[in-house]
Order: structure tokens, then C-alpha cells, then sequence
């Protein structure tokens, strides 16, 4: 069961989030699910395999933008890091960054 | 000078927000904290923000619209927002997270940008705030606003105020209700400009306390005529006419009579012109009404609009089979013992295959309007001269007869010869015939005016003053006129309520007119007390019902050749 305490704990800036929800708890936390759940790190993922780039940047900004939304802050940083390489298209190895956001990601999807 | 307008749109009714984002989170915390002060509805791609943009193009007050998106994105959608004019006016805020665009947007139009991720809630809703208003003001404040003399909002104004009112109160029901002042000209010309003008700033104060009250929008779009836009049931308005008359009681001397057209339960779906258009409508049916002041619309005067038309359509028909017929009203001398008749008016009758009987007072303004009322006056010409040289063939009788001249003849150079040409035929001179213009028409344009009647007069025309005293002469106009006979119709001196002021008023033109050697008729003369006061001042000549109503040609002969007797 996802909680305020728990998400705390991963390290997400639960304060800015609720914010935005307008403090609604409930409502924050169903944001939070609906990002987890989403298939946004998945499709990042593929495209950084397949070697295309421009899809990458736009998976990654995307993803940031939701994972920004949401102040999950230990997954929004490397991915506003990874957006930015990709924003240049800079053809670096994108590995340990996809690491780090999957087992970060994991962290949180063990809470649903 | 514009808080009352963003006033009126924050206290109540939301105003419609378009949220355009490809993320659903982002649209749904959006929508979240937009919700709060606005209404809204979302589009998850470009294309379907511009199908929805399009078709709420008049509702829509900002959209909220997202740069990156698949498809079609925000660029796009700007783009060819800025090519639509309909669509051009729309205010658009950015969401991005990409400061580099912002100049690429600011190009495009965009107002202003909020950032992802989001601020928080109350910084985003300042921000959409702000736009809307500076766009709502930028887009009103470009027409001017209010009215110099009153200070209510100018027409223009109104009615994109009123049409802005509907869109965040669709909800209301509304009136639209026309007011105007019964003959301002009037008041205008006998009390002068000043006079006018205290009495239009006494009934827009009226309409401003008005105003406090009920909320309702107030306009004067033109000289004594004012709009008022108003929730339904605010106010009740015989209460409102009431008020207003009994507000004008300093304007006693005056006779300030306000006249209002109301249409009730107004139909929205029709443009805020046409509503007005139909408070208007409903107030010319009780224009020379002197004892209603509040008229409201109805399907009927709907059905008005159809009616005149068929008559438009059919008058051609009408004259070729002769179904428009004359009326002889006898004008009697009463100086003498006994009343002689010496003339008589020529009047028109309808009668309508389908329609029966149809009232000149029902056709003849319609006519009047749109200048058919030449065809009929030149038919009504010659039948009336054929039926006195009939007469004058047959019998012996030898009578004047008067015709109405509408303002419309007095343009037309076939006049003075048409009229002639008729006289000869029937072997008539021209002192037989007396041609009555009315009074309002030498309000009109009078150079060009007298130029015709003076025309007419050194032809050998008598010229009769119609309608004297309805309203728009005033006394010291008729040393400028060249006018052989007034006529005073009584029904508009019974508008003077003291009996001393009628028979001052009465005095006064038959003074003016033996000054000036101007011939009176007093015409709509009911009763022998009218008669004797009449005859009294030196009013020789009297036409109405105390002696007789206007005759069909078998009846008025019949009386012709009683008294040869």
C-alpha cells in the first residue's frame, strides 16, 4: 500500500507534490500509482537500446516532465540528467543511467 | 475604469479553460488545480486541441497548451491558431520545461509560459488570471466604451458586454428591454437642448440605481433610446415604468412619458442584436398608443413581420383588381346657421380577397417604409379624381376633395404632371383639389420640401398641413412654411390633460394661423362641445365624427345631392 510516509522515506519531495495536489493526499498518491504504472522508463528504455536518439530525448523528456510533476526526486534526477545528454544527442553509454532510474523505479513499484 | 468589468466576471461563473497535454498526469494535475477557478476540458494531442478549439472558439477564454507533444505539436497548433482570425484571439499559455522555446512561443503569440514541473497551484492560477483579463480588456477597451452625456456604455460596448455576460451565465435567464422617450423631438425642440438633455440624464440615473440593484447592464445607444440588459424576474416592470414616470414628475410640464418594449425569456441562441432588435419591435406597437407604455414582444409580432410581407408582395395585385376602394369623409363649414358641407378627404380601404378587410393604419405605415406607398397614392389619385369627374359629369356635383401626398411623392418629378395630366381628363380645375402633406414631413428636409410645395402652390394646389400638433412642429415653424390650410387633429390636443391648457393651445394656433393667413380644419371632432368651442375661437372648418364618419361613394353622393336640394 502506498503511503505519504513511505514515499518519504524513498526520498520523493513529498511536500512539492502534495502542493501541487493542492494538498490532497488522496489525489497525490493516485498521481504517484499512475506514474509508476506508467510504460514512459520502459519506452525510454527501448529506444536508448535501438540507438535512436531523437526517440530517446522525447521518451526522457516526457518521463521527467511527469517524474518532475509528481517530486519523485531519486528518479526525476537522472532522468533530467539523461534528458539533457540526449537533448544534445550526445552518444555516450546510457546504461548506468537506465540502471540507476530501474532500480530506483523498483523501489517505488514495490510500494503498489 | 475597466474593474467593473473584471469585477463582473470573477464573482460568479467560470470561464472556460482548454488543457492540451500529452501526459495524462500532467493533465489531470492541471485540470486539478485549474478546476478550482475555471471550467475545463482537456486534448491529449494537437489535433484534437485544435478540433475542440475550433468548435468552442467563442467559449473558450485561454488555452493551457503543452510544446512537445506526438502528432501534431504545440508549435503547430500555435501556428495555425495564428492563421485562423477566428482563433487568433485566443490566449495561449505555454506549459514547458524548455526555457529555450520560450522566445520561439513568444513569437507565435503565446502570452506567457508555466513551467513544468508545476509551480504551485495559486502562482499558475494568478498567471491564467492575468492573461485572460489583459486579453479581455485589450479586446472590449478597443471600442469606446461609454457614452459621452450619460456615462452608460455606448452600444458597441453593450453588446460585446452583453454577449460576454451570456457566455459566463449561460445558466440566466434574461430580458432584453428597449426604453425610449415618447416624442423627445419634442421636448427637444419647444424646451430646448438642455431640457433634453437633464431628462436623458434623468433617466439614466434612474437606470444606474437601476443598475446597483439588479446587476442588470445598461446602455444608451443612441439620442433618448436605452438598453437594459437584465436577469429575469429582477424586477417587475409596470412597477419600473411606474417609478420612472413618477421619477420624471419635475419634467411635469414637459409631458415625459417613457415607452418600453420588453422581450421576456430572451432567446439565446439568437444574437444579442436580434433580441434588442425585438424589445425595439415590440415597442413600435404601442408608439401612438398614449395610454400603454409597456409593450412586450411576442411570436406574434413575429408573425407581424410575415404579414407585412405578404401585403408587400401583393399590392400590385391589389390595385390591378381593384381591391383597395375610397372613403369620403364630408369637412363642414360652420360659420353659418347650418354646417354646409364644402369638402372631404379622400381615404383608402383594403378590402383582401383572403384577408378581409385590412386597416390603413395596419398597411399604410408598412408601405410608408419601404416607399410602396407612391404606387398606391398615384392609384388613390386617380380614382378619386376619376369618381369627381363622375360626379361632376353626371350629376352637377362640384366638390373639392383632398388627398394625402406621402413625403416619398413630394421626391418624385412625375408629381405635378401626373396630377395635372388627371385633372385635365376629368375636365377638374386645380383649386378642386387640396393636397394634404403630413406635418412630420416637413421636419424631414424642409428646403427641399417647401421648393415642391411651393412648386405646387404656384401651380394652383391648395396645400393642407396634415396631423398639426402630433408632435414634431413646433408653432414658430409655420412662418417658414408655405402652407395655404393647417389641419389640427384633435386626438392630439385630448393628449394635454387640463381642459384650460387645450383650449389655450387651440387659441394659440388659431391666433399664429389668422397672423399668418392660414386656414384651420379641426378634424376628429367627436362632440358638440368641441364643435362650439371650436366655432367660438374662428375655426371655421370641422371634419370628424359629430358630423360624419367617412362615407363609401354611393353614401357621400347621396349626402352631395341632398343638400343641391
Amino acid at each position: 500500500m502506498i503511503t505519504i510516509d513511505k514515499l518519504k522515506e524513498l526520498g520523493a519531495d513529498v511536500d512539492s507534490g502534495l502542493a501541487r495536489c493542492i494538498n490532497n493526499e488522496e489525489f497525490y498518491l493516485k498521481m504517484v500509482t499512475m506514474a509508476l504504472q506508467g510504460t514512459g522508463f520502459e519506452a525510454l528504455q527501448k529506444a536508448v537500446e535501438d540507438g535512436n536518439l531523437d526517440e530517446a530525448f522525447e521518451r526522457a523528456h516526457s518521463l521527467k516532465g511527469v517524474l518532475g510533476n509528481v517530486s519523485l526526486t531519486s528518479l526525476y534526477e537522472p532522468v533530467a540528467e539523461m534528458t539533457e545528454e540526449l537533448r544534445s544527442r550526445n552518444d555516450i553509454d546510457y546504461a548506468p543511467y537506465l540502471e540507476t532510474v530501474s532500480a530506483e523505479l523498483n523501489k517505488y513499484r514495490s510500494l503498489l | 475604469m475597466l474593474n467593473s468589468h473584471v469585477k463582473f466576471h470573477s464573482t460568479s461563473g467560470k470561464r472556460l479553460v482548454l488543457i492540451v497535454d500529452d501526459e495524462q498526469i500532467n493533465r489531470e494535475m492541471l485540470r486539478h488545480i485549474v478546476e478550482q477557478e475555471f471550467s475545463t476540458i482537456t486534448a491529449s494531442n494537437g489535433s484534437e486541441a485544435l478540433d475542440i478549439i475550433r468548435e468552442k472558439a467563442d467559449f473558450l477564454s485561454l488555452v493551457l497548451l503543452d510544446l512537445r507533444m506526438p502528432e501534431l505539436d504545440g508549435f503547430e497548433v500555435m501556428r495555425k491558431m495564428k492563421e485562423d482570425d477566428n482563433l487568433s484571439q485566443i490566449p495561449i499559455i505555454v506549459l514547458t520545461s524548455d526555457e529555450s522555446a520560450e522566445v520561439d512561443c513568444l513569437k507565435l503569440g503565446a502570452s506567457d509560459f508555466i513551467t513544468k514541473p508545476f509551480s504551485v497551484p495559486e502562482v499558475i492560477l494568478t498567471r491564467m488570471q492575468k492573461t485572460i483579463e489583459l486579453y479581455e480588456d485589450r479586446t472590449i477597451i478597443q471600442s469606446t466604451e461609454r457614452e459621452e452625456l450619460t456615462g452608460l456604455f455606448t452600444k458597441q460596448y453593450f453588446y460585446r458586454y452583453a454577449d460576454q455576460f451570456d457566455k459566463f451565465h449561460p445558466e440566466l435567464v434574461m430580458d432584453a428591454v428597449y426604453l425610449d422617450i415618447n416624442h423627445f423631438h419634442l421636448i427637444n425642440e419647444l424646451h430646448g437642448r438642455n431640457t433634453g438633455d437633464a431628462v436623458l440624464l434623468h433617466l439614466s440615473s434612474y437606470l444606474k440605481t437601476l443598475r446597483e440593484k439588479t446587476n442588470c447592464i445598461v446602455s444608451r445607444f443612441d439620442a433618448d433610446k436605452f438598453f437594459v440588459y437584465i436577469e429575469h424576474g429582477k424586477v417587475e416592470y409596470s412597477k419600473v415604468i411606474e417609478d420612472l414616470n413618477r421619477h420624471f414628475e419635475e419634467f411635469r410640464d414637459q409631458h415625459v412619458r417613457v415607452r418600453c418594449g420588453i422581450y421576456m425569456r430572451s432567446d439565446k441562441a439568437l444574437s444579442i442584436e436580434t433580441r434588442f432588435d425585438r424589445a425595439i419591435q415590440a415597442s413600435h406597437a404601442i408608439k401612438n398608443n398614449y395610454s400603454r407604455f409597456i409593450a412586450y414582444y411576442d411570436a406574434s409580432l413575429h408573425e407581424d413581420t410575415i404579414y407585412a410581407d405578404r401585403l408587400i408582395n401583393e399590392i400590385d395585385e391589389a390595385i390591378a383588381t381593384n381591391q383597395f376602394y375610397l372613403n369620403f369623409q364630408p369637412k363642414y363649414n360652420v360659420q353659418g346657421e347650418e354646417p354646409v358641407l364644402t369638402s372631404a378627404e379622400v381615404l383608402v380601404r383594403w378590402e383582401h380577397p383572403e384577408l378581409g378587410r385590412i386597416s390603413p393604419g395596419m398597411f399604410i405605415p408598412i408601405f410608408e417604409k419601404n416607399g410602396l406607398i407612391q404606387r398606391l397614392d398615384f392609384h388613390i389619385w386617380e380614382v378619386a379624381l376619376e369618381a369627381a369627374g363622375r360626379w361632376k359629369r353626371e350629376l352637377g356635383l362640384e366638390i373639392p376633395l383632398s388627398v394625402n401626398i406621402s413625403r416619398i411623392d413630394l421626391y418624385s418629378n412625375a408629381l405635378i404632371d401626373y396630377l395635372i395630366e388627371k385633372l385635365m381628363r376629368n375636365n377638374l380645375k386645380r383649386e378642386n383639389l387640396y393636397l394634404e402633406i403630413t406635418e412630420s414631413a416637413y421636419m424631414d428636409d424642409a428646403e427641399q420640401l417647401i421648393e415642391v410645395v411651393d412648386q405646387l402652390r404656384s401651380e394652383g394646389f391648395k396645400i393642407e398641413m396634415d396631423d398639426f400638433g402630433s408632435g414634431y412642429s413646433s408653432l414658430n415653424m409655420l412662418a417658414d412654411v408655405s402652407v395655404d390650410v393647417l389641419k389640427m387633429d384633435m386626438r392630439f390636443i385630448q393628449n394635454i390633460k387640463s381642459n384650460k391648457k387645450q383650449e389655450t393651445m387651440i387659441k394659440l394656433v388659431m391666433d399664429i394661423a389668422k397672423y399668418l393667413g392660414i386656414h384651420v380644419i379641426a378634424e376628429g371632432v367627436e362632440d358638440k362641445v368641441q364643435v362650439d368651442f371650436l366655432k367660438s375661437v374662428g375655426c371655421d372648418i370641422i371634419q370628424g365624427y359629430y358630423f360624419s364618419k367617412p362615407l363609401p361613394e354611393d353614401d357621400f353622393v347621396q349626402l352631395l345631392m341632398e343638400q343641391k336640394k
